[in-house]
């Protein structure tokens, strides 16, 4: 076990994909000599040459689409789109090739590309550098999206995303860059936890309380601060957001009988409307009241004064769990 | 059948694309050996490069034409008939076709739009997988690793990415081979050609860039896309250009050729705007008299390319009785083939819309798939009702 920060985790297990297979090939913009700007790439070009990490010119569709001609000839590209909201120029390259190559084709041509998407809010950068696009691919059938939320399973799954067969996006909480966590370097990826799995983070009987990414460590503490008023909350880290192991997430609600879903992405058509309507559809009748959302708001991520009232919070997620249990909250009296 | 030999030597590198530079060549004139009235011209940079090609290998060349031409009436005959959804036509485009297409090494690999039937004829496709998708029983025709390939691409343009992509790859690979990637003049609009150029040329990728300058892009005139000659374009991204009759099949095969040559000894990507005429719709969906002159027509029509070496033949008195018979035996075999093909096409299976979306199982798909499975099942076997009720 090494101490280390969640990106120097992923630059750890993006290295042993590097020495393991020679079919895996780095892109993107400035992550050769630079290291990437969040320096997640940091000294790969340096020890795998130029032709294995390769910083290429600034155009998104074209690193998409030039990874799609890579992979038709037989290499694994790991793509690094720069920020979240830069993904958008290569959207049609993601949804109509990459998402849909291996079904065109009627699986001749495997598309076994991994997108690193560094996501999400909080670190106070301009508009397009905040923003929470996984709705979109989630909902695009082809895709898998996996989520990190600490730097072992940052560690692992990037490795089991590169092995992967299929397309996979995996979003990086980027405010958790810096957060360091003991990670197993050694740990064989055929006996880790697989990336399709949920985790249980944190147990508990009164309430289901399921999170992604950068908002599992704000649930876990929001657990914490619930457990001093005597409320036991089990926090669900989904991992993977399509497909979501609902299984995992089914087992603790029939036991809680409750269900709070956080993201920072908007409301309307996000994964938290996704995952309250399958679990209403699973155990229905375990259900002790609707499940309830605490998200973002349907609106441009914010300037970043006030990136803090979008995103949910320690006290909002618990204002969530407080509707969830029917206690005293900041909606009282609308219900009905 | 013609197959290209001529690349695997480079025996001619120094020819014109050579000397054009990594900047010049964009504003050459019109390339062209054969006129329109079937006379073999010379052309002092371009002759060199089909010295090789015997009188046998002019009238297979024809003969290509000839088929293609054919498959491509049959198709769109099959279409009105009600057998496919959709046609695209290639109808006028034969010689930039065929005269790319033989250009090609059997390791080359091509990214191609859904016109270029023709292609896919020299790539030896099987004919029954020319029509697949557009009767609506596949997403693909072909494996693209069996004929080397890709199956055709919808959106427009997209597949000058994954040409340039494969290309590095190639590159990687130490290999000699090329990717070749083919396109209309409206997809020389779209952002996905132009970054694709930018990755070519900064990669010095070995790809060829085959713009099929049609004149029509659905109803959009070429004016429409460009203000310049299309060829021109490439000069801004470092990428040397040629300009090619399109109906001019040997024209057509000797840029080829250029262009295969200096992506095989480490020059680089070219780009070959071919000069051509879409001389029927876009598809079978759309109605050209509503977008355009018949004297436009009329003119092109005296261009055709199969009409051109036909006559070039003639000239060199090859055109005999025999010959034509054997051409035309060949034309309505492969016409045959590709009809009995279509009809008899198996149907596909409702459960398979749920094959191939992953490599691996995919828990929400595989539950989807089992609920109307089993939706399904609920009618029972439609053979065993024996009545009406008994059927729902």
């Amino acid at each position: 076990m090494t101490q280390m920060t969640f990106a120097r985790a992923i630059n750890s297990g993006l290295r042993k994909s590097l020495e393991n297979d020679p079919k895996v090939i780095l892109m993107g913009e400035d992550i050769g000599a630079l290291g990437g700007v969040f320096r997640v790439t940091d000294g790969l070009q340096k020890d795998f040459g130029e032709h294995r990490v390769v910083d290429t010119p600034l155009a998104e569709a074209a690193i998409m689409g030039t990874a799609v001609g890579l992979a038709y000839r037989g290499y694994r590209p790991v793509v690094e789109i720069q920020f979240d909201g830069f993904i958008y120029p290569a959207f049609d390259q993601i949804v109509c090739q990459v998402a849909k190559l291996h079904y065109r084709t009627q699986g001749a041509v495997k598309m076994p590309i991994t997108i690193r998407v560094p996501f999400g809010g909080g670190i106070g950068s301009p508009e397009h550098h905040s923003e929470s696009p996984e709705a979109y691919f989630t909902h695009t059938s082809g895709l898998r999206v996996i989520s990190v939320s600490n730097p072992q399973d940052a560690h692992t799954m990037i490795q089991q995303a590169i092995a992967s067969d299929d397309p996979v996006l995996y979003f990086e909480p980027k405010r958790r860059y810096h957060d360091k966590g003991e990670v197993d370097e050694s740990l064989d990826l055929s006996t880790a936890l697989s990336m399709e799995k949920a985790r249980v983070v944190t147990e508990g009987t009164d309430v289901t309380l399921v999170a992604y990414g950068p908002l599992v460590k704000t649930a876990r503490d929001a657990a914490m601060a619930a457990a001093d008023e005597g409320i036991s909350v089990e926090v669900i880290d989904l991992r993977s957001l399509a497909p979501v192991d609902f299984t995992t997430v089914e087992a603790s609600v029939r036991k809680t009988g409750r269900l709070v879903i956080t993201h920072e992405a908007g409301q309307s058509g996000g994964l938290g409307a996704e995952v309250a309507a399958s679990i209403t559809e699973r155990c229905f009748y375990h259900l002790e009241t609707a499940p309830v959302r605490v998200t973002g708001f349907d609106i441009p991520y914010p300037y970043s004064k006030l990136e803090m009232h979008h995103l949910p919070g320690l006290d909002r997620i618990l204002d969530g769990v407080d509707r969830a249990l029917g206690r005293p909250n900041s909606l009282s009296g609308l219900e009905g | 059948m013609f197959t290209d030999e001529l690349g695997k030597g480079g025996t001619n590198a120094g020819g014109p694309g050579n000397s054009a530079g990594p900047h010049g060549g964009a504003a050459q004139n019109l390339v062209q050996l054969i006129t329109p009235e079937g006379e073999r011209i010379s052309h002092p940079e371009y002759d060199i490069w089909v010295q090789d090609v015997t009188d046998e290998q002019l009238c297979s060349l024809y003969e290509d034409m000839v088929a293609i031409r054919r498959i491509d009436t049959e198709a769109t005959a099959l279409q009105r008939q009600g057998e496919l959804a959709l046609w695209p036509p290639l109808l006028g485009q034969e010689a930039s076709q065929i005269g790319s297409g033989r250009a090609l090494r059997e390791d080359d690999f091509v990214f191609s739009s859904y016109r270029e039937n023709g292609v896919a004829y020299c790539r030896g496709v099987d004919l029954t997988d020319i029509v697949r998708v557009w009767r609506g029983n596949a997403s693909s025709g072909w494996d693209p690793y069996t004929i080397n390939m890709a199956t055709p691409q919808i959106i427009i343009g997209a597949q000058t990415l994954h040409a340039t992509g494969y290309a590095m790859g190639i590159q990687n690979d130490g290999a000699d081979s090329v990717a070749v990637t083919y396109f209309g003049d409206g997809a020389t609009s779209e952002g996905d050609v132009n970054e694709a150029m930018v990755f070519a040329a900064s990669f010095q990728a070995p790809v060829v860039f085959f713009c099929q300058n049609n004149q029509w892009a659905i109803s959009e005139p070429v004016r429409l896309q460009s203000h310049i000659q299309i060829a021109d374009r490439a000069m801004g991204f470092g990428i040397p250009s040629m300009r090619v009759d399109g109906n001019d099949v040997l024209a057509v095969l000797a840029a080829t050729r250029v262009a295969l040559d200096r992506a095989r000894h480490g020059g680089g990507p070219t780009f070959i705007e071919a000069v051509t005429y879409r001389m029927g719709p876009h598809t079978t969906a759309d109605d050209p008299t509503r977008y355009r002159d018949a004297n436009e027509l009329e003119d092109w029509a005296a261009k055709d390319p199969i009409a051109r070496v036909k006559a070039l033949l003639d000239r060199k008195g090859l055109l005999s009785e025999d010959f034509e018979a054997h051409v035309q035996a060949k034309a309505d075999a492969v016409a045959r083939e590709m009809r009995a093909g279509c009809i008899n096409m198996p149907e596909p299976e409702p459960l398979d819309i749920f094959k191939h979306v992953y490599s691996t199982p995919n828990s929400w798909l595989d539950r989807q798939q089992d609920h109307y499975s089993r939706y399904l099942a609920s009618f029972g076997d439609p053979a065993e009702a024996t009545s009406e009720e008994g059927a729902r």
